[in-house]
C-alpha cells in the first residue's frame, strides 16, 4: 500500500467523525419537534421504537416505521438529504455482508428460477427485506436521536435511568477526549503526510504507526495524570454531578402518549 | 464485529444485557477499589484511546488495510477489569453518537468485544509472560498471541449468537426472522475473516505498539509482583469461561445427548 493512500484514509477517517460531530451540534439547536423534547423522553421512546422494530415480522410494518421516521425528520428540520446519506453510508455495508447472501442460500419455495434451477427462494427474499428493513429503521432512530439531542443531555438523561455513576462520569469525559485525540492524532498524520515526498515500504508505515499509537497511549496516560490534578484542585470528590437539570412539559407527555399509542398499532399492524 | 440492531432478536439482546450485567458490576466494583479517585480520568483518557484505535487504518502485509479494537492492548496496560469498563463506554458512544452497533445489540457487542475479549486476552497474556521482565522478547509474543486469540474467540462468540438465531427465531413457513445463517455457517463465514484479516490487524496493531512501550513507556507495562498467586485462579476462572462458551456448540451435533 501507497503511504500516501494510508495517509489519507486515515486523515478523511477522522476529518468525518469530527465533521459529523459538529453537523450534529448545529442541528441539534435548530427549532424542531424532536429537539423540544426532553431527553430522557427521547432516550426512552427511541428504545421503544427499536423494540417495536426488533419484534416486527412483517415488511408492510417496518415499511410504514421508516415513513414515520421520514416524517418525524422532516418536522424536525434534518435535510433529507443528508439524513438519507448518513443513514445509506451504513447500510450497503450491512447489506453485502449479511443480507444478500441470504438471497441465495436461504432454503424455501422457489421465487426465481434459472431452467430447473432454483435462484432465489421466498423465504430469502423476504429474510434479506426484513434484515436491510430492521438495520436501516433501528440506524435511522440511531441517527435522529444524536441529530436532535445536545451530548451533555444525554449524560444526564442515562444517570435518570440509573446507569452507574461511574459509567456515565467517565462516558461524558471519554466523549470530550475523544475529539482531544482525534485532534492530537489528524495533526500527526498532516505532519507525516506534510513531510513525505516519495512512497514508504508497508513495514516503515506499520513502525510509524506503531510509534503514533504508541505516542498517543502515552499521551493519554500523562493527560489523565494532568486532568485528575486539575480536577482535585477545582474540589473534586470521587463523585459527578450533571450540570444541566432536565424538566419535563407538556409536550413530552403528548409525545409519550403518541409514541405508546404508534408503538401498539405498529405491533398490532403487524400480527394481522 | 460491531453487531447493528436487526440481526439478533430483541431476547438474545436482552440474554446478552443480562450476561455482560455481572461482570459490568464486578468491574466497577474492582476498578473503583484499584484506582480511586483517579478511576474516572484514567478510564475516561484510556477508553477514548482506545475510540482512536478503532479509528486507525492498520497497513497489512498485501496492501489491505483493517481496524484494530485494541481491547487486549487496554487490559494489558490498565488490568482487566477497567479494559471492561473502557471498551463498553467506547461502544456505548460509539453506538449513541456514531451510530455504530445497535442500541439493543449493545449488551451483546459488549459482552463480544469489552468482557470476552479483554479477559481472554489478559488471561493469554498472563499464562504466557508470567514471571518475565517488561521488556522481555516473551512479553511481546505473549501480547502479540493474546489479542490475536481473544479477537478471535470474541468473533466465535459473536457467531454463535449470529448462529442462534435461525434455530430459535423463524415463522411458520421457515422464514429466518433474524440473521439467517445457521451455526455451521455463521461460525464459518466469521471465522474465516478474523482469523485471516481481523486476527492480523489487533495482533500486528498490538505488537507494534508494545514493541514501543517496551523500549520508551516501559512503565505502562505491568511486570509481575513477585509472590503473588492469581494465576491459578485466572485458570480455573478460563477454563470454567471456556467450557460455558462452548455449550451452544452441541447444537451442531446430530441425535441427540444419548448418541
Amino acid at each position: 500500500m501507497k503511504s500516501d493512500d494510508f495517509l489519507s484514509k486515515n486523515i478523511s477517517n477522522i476529518t468525518h467523525a469530527l465533521e459529523s460531530v459538529i453537523f450534529a451540534e448545529d442541528l441539534c439547536r435548530a427549532p424542531g419537534l424532536l429537539q423540544g423534547l426532553d431527553a430522557r423522553v427521547k432516550v426512552a421512546t427511541v428504545v421503544l421504537f427499536v423494540l417495536v422494530v426488533g419484534l416486527a415480522r412483517s415488511l408492510p410494518t417496518l415499511g410504514a416505521v421508516f415513513i414515520l421516521i421520514l416524517a418525524f425528520g422532516l418536522l424536525s428540520k434534518i435535510p433529507l438529504g443528508l439524513f438519507l446519506k448518513r443513514i445509506l453510508i451504513f447500510i450497503p455495508i450491512f447489506t453485502a455482508l449479511i443480507a444478500i447472501p441470504a438471497l441465495f442460500i436461504t432454503p424455501g419455495d422457489p421465487l426465481v428460477t434459472v431452467g430447473s434451477r432454483v435462484i432465489i427462494t421466498e423465504q430469502g427474499a423476504r429474510t434479506a427485506g426484513l434484515l436491510v428493513l430492521r438495520v436501516t429503521d433501528s440506524l435511522s432512530f440511531g441517527i435522529l436521536l444524536i441529530l436532535t439531542t445536545r451530548w451533555t443531555d444525554i449524560p444526564a438523561a442515562l444517570r435518570w435511568f440509573r446507569v452507574p455513576s461511574l459509567f456515565v462520569a467517565v462516558l461524558g469525559m471519554t466523549y470530550r477526549y475523544i475529539f482531544l485525540l482525534l485532534h492530537t492524532a489528524n495533526s500527526m498524520f498532516l505532519a507525516r503526510r506534510s513531510r513525505t515526498l516519495g512512497t514508504f515500504s508497508g513495514k516503515e508505515n506499520r513502525r510509524w504507526l506503531g510509534q503514533a499509537l504508541g505516542t498517543t497511549m502515552a499521551k493519554s496516560q500523562q493527560l489523565s495524570e494532568e486532568v485528575y490534578l486539575a480536577m482535585l484542585s477545582r474540589g473534586y470528590r470521587d463523585e459527578g454531578l450533571a450540570m444541566n437539570s432536565l424538566t419535563l412539559r407538556r409536550r413530552d407527555f403528548l409525545w409519550v402518549a403518541f409514541a405508546l399509542a404508534a408503538a401498539s398499532m405498529l405491533l398490532w399492524s403487524n400480527w394481522l | 464485529m460491531h453487531i447493528p440492531d436487526g440481526y439478533l432478536s430483541p431476547a438474545t439482546c436482552g440474554v446478552m444485557y443480562g450476561a455482560a450485567a455481572p461482570f459490568w458490576y464486578v468491574a466497577s466494583t474492582r476498578v473503583r477499589q484499584a484506582l480511586t479517585g483517579r478511576t474516572v480520568p484514567v478510564l475516561a483518557l484510556f477508553a477514548a484511546f482506545s475510540f482512536v484505535v478503532m479509528m486507525f487504518n492498520v497497513p497489512l502485509p498485501g496492501g489491505t488495510t483493517g481496524h484494530a479494537v485494541g481491547g487486549t492492548l487496554l487490559a494489558i496496560t490498565l488490568g482487566p477489569w477497567a479494559a471492561v469498563i473502557g471498551v463498553s463506554v467506547v461502544l456505548g458512544i460509539q453506538a449513541l453518537f456514531f451510530g455504530d452497533g445497535g442500541l439493543m445489540a449493545l449488551g451483546a457487542n459488549c459482552f463480544n468485544m469489552a468482557i470476552v475479549l479483554p479477559l481472554v486476552g489478559y488471561f493469554i497474556y498472563k499464562v504466557i509472560s508470567s514471571n518475565s521482565e517488561a521488556t522481555s522478547t516473551r512479553r511481546l509474543v505473549a501480547a502479540v498471541l493474546a489479542s490475536y486469540i481473544a479477537l478471535v474467540v470474541a468473533a466465535f462468540v459473536a457467531s454463535i449468537e449470529f448462529g442462534l438465531q435461525p434455530h430459535f427465531f423463524h415463522a411458520a413457513d421457515g422464514t429466518p426472522l433474524y440473521c439467517p445463517y445457521s451455526l455451521g455457517k455463521a461460525i464459518s463465514a466469521m471465522m474465516v475473516g478474523h482469523l485471516l484479516i481481523a486476527g492480523p490487524v489487533e495482533a500486528l496493531a498490538t505488537g507494534l505498539v508494545f514493541a514501543f512501550l517496551q523500549r520508551t513507556h516501559s512503565s505502562l507495562i505491568k511486570a509481575d509482583v513477585p509472590g503473588k498467586k492469581e494465576g491459578k485462579v485466572w485458570l480455573l476462572w478460563g477454563a470454567l469461561g471456556l467450557v460455558a462458551l462452548a455449550t451452544p456448540i452441541g447444537l451442531l451435533a446430530s441425535g441427540t445427548a444419548w448418541g
